[in-house]
């Protein structure tokens, strides 16, 4: 008979984790996807060459492993700047640049989908260069870039497991110290993996459903 | 009144306008014709600032178009232009792509832009596609609704660079019959065209145009029943 010492405490402490993973993500993906739109259009708007030392940053924090950007950025803030900044603090600045050099990359191939005779079509109307992104660009970029954007979303909620590093306590380190306590690590795994599911699933869900609701246009 | 004095504009190495002289008084329609790559798209695209010119001057209401002083979202409230492909934009409905511009670029309530735009889209026949996607469209209706929406601006000029073009033939009469009915109330026009019927009834004056210079231009009867030029008539020969 199965039996398990985990209780609903333990429970309440997982969905503690799975709390902070959210946090995290939101904010992440929230600064990530604002900055990553605005890279996204300046390096369309400029060009590759006047971009280029943008994108080589955005291609450093690509390409990177999340664990070492997370470890080095942590000790050069504190012990070389001495700054007294919070784990989650720096937990949510490297992972929001993190996720705005793959945003960037999306907006980009978004804006590029969209026509240049459609634009065209809307300067002509008067509409200035802001309008023109507001309200024609980025709509239409949107469509495209959407699937992109929730695979980097969801991408980002799992890479957020890493964060450990910075002495956040977020679902997988949670249950990481339940499984220490316990000793019942495949259990514990299998609970951990359904609590990443649970966040993820409506998000997928959602995505699809603004696909299925834009290909009605 | 638009006057194009002695303009260039060159691609790289080619050049596509060598100098074009022209003046479209108020309430004329001047159609455009000529082979492809004589330069009469590209004049059009110039005249509302679209592409920059390399040298000359091409003034509406005496605004040069392309001093640096000039506001170009301005100056283009008054020119209408309607393109070949006619560019819809996707993921607005038909009220929305025509009161689109009136609400964000002339400042415009929702009740009067859409006011304005159902009677745009009541006149080009499309009165009952209001709430419907361009993709639910024809391309002539497409086309249409772009017309209607460069009118939802009330412009003082409209350009039509080869309208009908990328139709399906049995969509060119009710996009040419909506020009003809746009001409008649008086609207200043400029249409480039291939349709050389539509050029007959409708033109005040017709150009023709040849490798980026206007080679002739004069009243339809002259330019149909006798053109002087002989590129103007190996042209007409060739299309009849």
């Amino acid at each position: 008979m199965f039996d398990t010492a985990l209780t609903t405490a333990d429970l309440i402490f997982l969905a503690k984790g799975a709390g902070m993973t959210i946090l995290v993500t939101a904010i992440s993906v929230a600064i990530g996807t604002a900055l990553g739109i605005a890279f996204g259009v300046i390096r369309v708007q400029f060009g590759a060459a006047l971009t280029a030392p943008l994108t080589f940053v955005l291609d450093i924090f690509r390409s990177v492993p999340l664990l070492i950007q997370l470890v080095l950025a942590n000790a050069f803030l504190g012990m070389v700047l001495k700054l007294q900044l919070s784990g989650f603090f720096v937990a949510c600045m490297v992972l929001s640049l993190y996720t705005s050099a793959y945003c960037a990359e999306i907006v980009r191939g978004g804006i590029d989908a969209v026509p240049a005779t459609t634009r065209r079509a809307a300067r002509s109307l008067g509409v200035s260069w802001g309008q023109d992104m507001r309200y024609i660009v980025l709509p239409l970029a949107t469509r495209v870039a959407l699937p992109s954007w929730i695979g980097l979303a969801l991408g980002v909620m799992k890479d957020s497991a890493l964060v450990y590093v910075v002495q956040v306590t977020e679902l997988l380190k949670s249950t990481q110290i339940l499984i220490t306590r316990l000793q019942e690590p495949l259990f514990l795994l299998m609970i951990g993996g359904a609590f990443y599911f649970l966040i993820s699933f409506p998000l997928a869900r959602f995505g699809g459903y603004l696909e299925k609701r834009w290909s009605n246009d | 009144m638009i006057e194009i004095q002695n303009v260039h504009k060159s691609f790289g190495q080619l050049e596509v306008l060598k100098g074009i002289d022209l003046t479209v008084e108020k309430g004329e329609v001047v159609t455009v014709i000529g082979g492809s790559g004589s330069g009469k798209s590209t004049l059009l695209t110039c005249i509302n600032g679209l592409e920059p010119i390399d040298s000359g001057k091409i003034l509406v209401d005496g605004v040069e178009v392309h001093a640096k002083s000039t506001n170009l979202n301005k100056l283009r409230q008054k020119i209408g232009i309607v393109f070949q492909q006619w560019n819809a934009f996707p993921h607005l409905n038909v009220l929305e792509n025509v009161t689109l511009a009136p609400r964000k670029v002339l400042g415009m309530g929702k009740a009067e832009a859409e006011a304005i735009a159902e009677k745009q889209l009541k006149h080009v026949g499309l009165g009952d596609k209001l709430s419907t996607y361009p993709s639910r469209l024809s391309g002539g209706q497409q086309q249409r609704m772009a017309i209607a929406r460069a009118l939802a601006m009330s412009p003082d000029y409209m350009l039509f660079d080869e309208v009908t073009s990328a139709l399906d033939p049995q969509l060119v009469g009710e996009v040419l019959e909506t020009l003809k009915m746009l001409a008649e109330e008086g609207m200043t026009m400029i249409c480039v065209t291939h349709e050389m019927a539509f050029a007959r009834d409708v033109s005040n004056r017709v150009a023709y145009f040849h490798k980026g210079i206007m080679a002739e231009i004069g009243a339809p009867e002259q330019i149909f029943g006798d053109p002087q030029h002989p590129e103007t008539k190996k042209f007409l020969a060739s299309v009849r």
